[in-house]
């Protein structure tokens, strides 16, 4: 029986991509993005059908199996634009650090200010950076892992969503600064939506969505202890 | 023929992300194994050691495909639905104006830095 709901489950969350995939061809927008309509029409669905995320997970799983190859797969577009990226190591390393303190620093105080819990607010300190990083953190400083995950996915969508207005309203408009603060907000998510805008621009988002799991990870307790 | 060159290739990405992971928790790194396996994949790269051929195809594939292999774990906030109900509403709103912050800033500040460098050099 397991089998065959992994099977469905698997070849389901396929089929709903590739439809997705369709819908943001034919009508672009931010709001078409497949990781935003994907994962509306997959929820919508397993509510409707009253399946757990834990059965559908069975099969979903193995997709996400090849999240750590394609990880390790954005070590070719770096290759690739590699003397692009020391000749601007300075702008990087800088953009990285000041994004990373405003990151963690802008949700716990936005989180504090609006009276959440502990619980809460070190569970979205470290929202920006990828899913396993995520997790670790908030559990290194307490807060509760599988929480974050969810934060981290926020950021993720919800940036891919919004970078267009963002980069248009602060004239944000060079492949550096944009992949940059896509990778630093956004993680994965934001390297997959640099990466169809161009290769520096997604080399870019690759190097700060790397660099900044590294300093949210060491900035993101001291940050706590100064403003909680 | 294109099918199996592109589970091959597929195939030896696992394989540096098998080794990152391994490295990850024998020396217990807080880095996650697959941005470990990404580094020695690049060094390899950088130095020559790996053709980027013999990857080619399958890391294209992936890095196109990179949203669908979000979906089962995006799909997991439904887990989480109630959480947002009522005021809960606030922390999804404070989670992305932060992401706009980090955004902003850490594009304005690559590049501002970036045009000066480069006004630095046309002088």
């Amino acid at each position: 029986m397991n089998y065959v709901i992994g099977a469905a489950s698997l070849i389901a969350t396929l089929l709903i991509y590739i439809v997705c995939r369709k819908i943001n061809q034919r009508y672009p927008s931010p709001f078409t993005i497949p990781v935003l309509v994907g994962t509306v029409i997959i929820v919508i669905g397993l509510l409707v059908f009253d399946i757990p995320y834990e059965t559908y997970n069975i099969g979903a799983k193995w997709i996400n199996e090849l999240l750590g190859p394609a990880v390790v797969a954005l070590a070719y577009p770096l290759y690739k634009q590699w003397d692009m990226l020391t000749k601007n190591i300075i702008p990087i390393l800088t953009s990285v650090v000041v994004a990373a303190i405003v990151g963690v620093g802008s949700g716990v105080l936005l989180a504090k200010w609006f009276g959440f819990g502990h619980d809460i607010i070190y569970s979205i300190s470290p929202k920006s950076v990828t899913t396993p990083v995520a997790m670790d953190i908030a559990h290194s400083i307490g807060g509760v892992p599988s929480l974050a995950a969810v934060f981290v996915m926020l950021a993720g969508i919800g940036g891919a969503v919004m970078s267009s207005y963002v980069y248009k309203f602060t004239k944000i408009d060079g492949f550096l600064g944009k992949g940059l603060g896509m990778g630093c907000a956004s993680h994965a998510i934001g390297i997959a939506m640099a990466m169809e805008n161009s290769e520096e621009e997604g080399a870019a988002a690759t190097i700060g969505m790397g660099m900044s799991s590294i300093v949210v990870s060491i900035i993101t307790q001291p940050l706590i202890w100064l403003l909680v | 023929m294109q099918f199996i060159r592109i589970a091959v290739h597929i195939g030896i990405l696992y394989m540096f992300y098998a080794i990152g992971t391994w490295i990850q928790h024998t020396f217990g790194l807080f880095i996650p194994g697959s941005v470990l396996g990404m580094i020695l994949f690049l060094i390899l790269l950088l130095t020559g050691v790996f053709d980027p051929r013999w990857v080619e195809a399958g890391a294209g594939v992936l890095i196109k495909h990179l949203p669908l292999l979000f979906l089962p774990i995006t799909v997991g906030v439904i887990n989480y639905l109630d959480l947002f109900k009522g005021y809960g509403i606030w922390i999804i709103i404070i989670a992305l104006v932060s992401t706009a912050l980090v955004m902003f800033s850490g594009g304005f500040v690559s590049q501002l830095l970036y045009r000066k460098e480069k006004r630095g050099e046309a002088s």
